[in-house]
């Protein structure tokens, strides 16, 4: 393992008006590493992950990533420092064609070249986007649409990867597929944080878990011992 | 068929001139979703900074071609400036507030500046100086003239500019992305702030042109000009579909169509109880008709909730 984490968030707190979405977490990541998040609905975890993109002004608490406070940033400068977000419900330009919600992704950046190969790259791990290139995404199924965001994200050449609910309104079959994706990205080396209802698949593809309720980590683990963990399996896993 | 024909011809080179200014509203309300009512008074002062700068040249003896391009980029350049300041002075402050707010801040911007260049160049009407001497050719018993040729073909020209830079370029890549989802064009790297004052900047230079153009073809600029243009280029954008830069030139061209032929044949139709004089109730009969039955415009393929 190694020794600094890419991300450090401390005592982090989220707040809607009075009603406190997350109270004061902490949990990191280091490099190289997939961590899921879990959690049931209305747990915090998207409010957590609002506030990591910046899209949401935390009310307390650090977020550190290579060593740097990151908590007053503005989520344009988020990309270019290697931070992407797959944001939940995908949100891709629905009247862009695929190349260009593609080309979006690279938007900060001017390395002609090796935006290409990283285009290619995206079209190898989703030969479907590569077929449907001068589609409008809005025209594309879920499940496609939320390969797109992941190709759109992948294409900033991203140090973290924020996944937010990525299997969510899927059919299981599309889920396996994007899931393989997602493992095929993290053995590339990509560092993951990875949030998810869908506990048991998290865990399955993640080194490391952490386990959110009513705001507050409560319980954090490797993932395999999570999965073994009689509190998650009767509270996420169903059984 | 003569008049038909001749009202075809000045209802092209009217609406060439609405559609330039339906553009600064709809690019304005795609990506943020304000109708800048100020747009037409940007217009207004494009038309009487132009003559401030050519008379001015004219009389220290420039040539004509000279004064009247320098009379052209001043008055892009103010425009520029002043539709930049617009947004950065009245309307960001109001990001995020109530949608009712920035629209009366428009309206009052627009009082603002008309009043603003009440003060600068007075109440009276003022000549635009000639440019180009005009000289007259006809089809089919229609006469039109070579400035009627030249705005057409500059509005032209510019909506292709337009359109390859929203289109083919990096800058309009992020300003539709912009348009259709702020928050995650953020993510990918956009700095909204600078997508929205572009919009107000490139508005803003095709609003100046159209104020040339306005010039040259009716030889008259007065301070109050832009609230009527302003109004009736709002109501082509609503007809093309606003938000939508096709539908903002398609807007432009027919209002100005339905406009020419509503004033060409208003005599015949009442019995010459209306004279052409009344033409101005075409646009607002039809701004009245497309919003009752076709709020989303010709092109629009949404009716936002945005107001």
């Amino acid at each position: 393992m190694v020794a600094e984490p890419l991300l450090i968030v401390e005592g982090l707190r989220v707040a809607y008006g009075g009603i406190q979405a997350v109270r004061g977490i902490t949990f990191h990541i280091n490099p190289g590493e997939m961590v899921a998040l879990i959690g049931a609905n209305g747990a915090g975890k998207t409010s957590t992950l609002k506030a990591l993109s910046r899209m949401l002004d935390p009310v307390g608490g650090s977020i550190r990533y290579q060593g740097q406070e990151i908590v007053k940033l503005p989520p344009h400068r988020l990309v270019r420092e290697g931070i992407a977000l797959v944001p939940e419900g995908r949100g891709v330009f629905p009247r862009l064609t695929i190349a260009e919600n593609l080309a979006m992704g690279a938007f900060t950046r001017d390395d002609k070249a090796d935006i290409a190969a990283d285009l290619e790259h995206v079209y190898g791990l989703f030969p479907r986007l590569k077929e449907r290139e001068k589609q409008l995404a809005g025209t594309l199924s879920g499940g496609e649409q939320q390969m797109l965001a992941i190709g759109r994200a992948l294409m900033s050449r991203p140090k973290l990867l924020l996944l937010d609910e990525p299997s969510m309104g899927l059919a299981p079959i599309m889920v396996q597929k994007i899931f393989e994706v997602i493992r095929m990205v993290a053995a590339e080396g990509m560092t993951i944080l990875l949030i998810e209802q869908n506990a048991r698949l998290a865990l399955e593809s993640s080194q490391r878990g952490y386990v959110m309720e009513s705001g507050e980590i409560t319980l954090t683990d490797e993932a395999s011992s999570l999965l073994h963990n009689p509190k998650v399996r009767e509270a996420y896993l169903g059984e | 068929m003569d008049i038909f024909l001749q009202q075809v011809i000045n209802g092209l080179v009217q609406g060439a001139i609405y559609a330039m200014v339906a553009l600064g509203y709809t690019m304005v309300y795609g990506i943020m979703g304000l109708i800048n009512f100020a747009h037409g008074e940007v217009v207004m002062i494009g038309t009487l900074v132009t003559i401030t700068v050519v008379t001015f040249l004219l009389k220290a003896g420039f040539p004509v071609w000279l004064a009247g391009g320098m009379g052209i980029v001043a008055a892009a350049s103010v425009c520029m400036v002043l539709g930049w300041s617009l947004e950065r002075v009245a309307y960001r402050p109001l990001r995020g507030a109530p949608r009712l707010t920035p629209l009366i801040t428009a309206i009052g911007m627009s009082i603002v500046l008309q009043n603003l260049a009440m003060m600068i160049w007075g109440r009276n009407y003022m000549t635009f100086p000639s440019l180009i001497e005009k000289t007259q050719f006809e089809i089919g018993g229609a006469a039109f003239t070579n400035v009627q040729v030249l705005i057409v073909l500059v509005a032209g020209l510019s909506m292709g500019g337009l359109l390859l830079l929203v289109y083919r370029t990096k800058l309009g890549m992020a300003m539709r992305a912009t348009a259709q989802n702020p928050g995650v064009a953020g993510l990918m790297g956009v700095n909204a702030n600078r997508v929205i004052s572009s919009a107000f900047v490139i508005g803003s230079v095709l609003g100046a042109l159209a104020g040339v153009m306005v010039g040259v073809y009716y030889e008259i600029a007065h301070y109050q000009m832009g609230f009527m243009l302003g109004l009736k280029a709002f109501t082509a954008a609503v007809l093309g579909g606003i938000g939508n830069l096709a539908g903002a030139m398609a807007g432009g061209i027919l209002l100005g169509l339905i406009e020419a032929l509503g004033a060409g044949y208003i005599g015949d139709l009442t019995g010459g109880f209306l004279g052409s004089h009344y033409q101005d109730i075409f646009a607002f009969v039809v701004l009245i008709f497309v919003l009752m039955f076709r709020p989303s415009g010709l092109f629009g393929e949404k009716t936002g909730d945005r107001a």
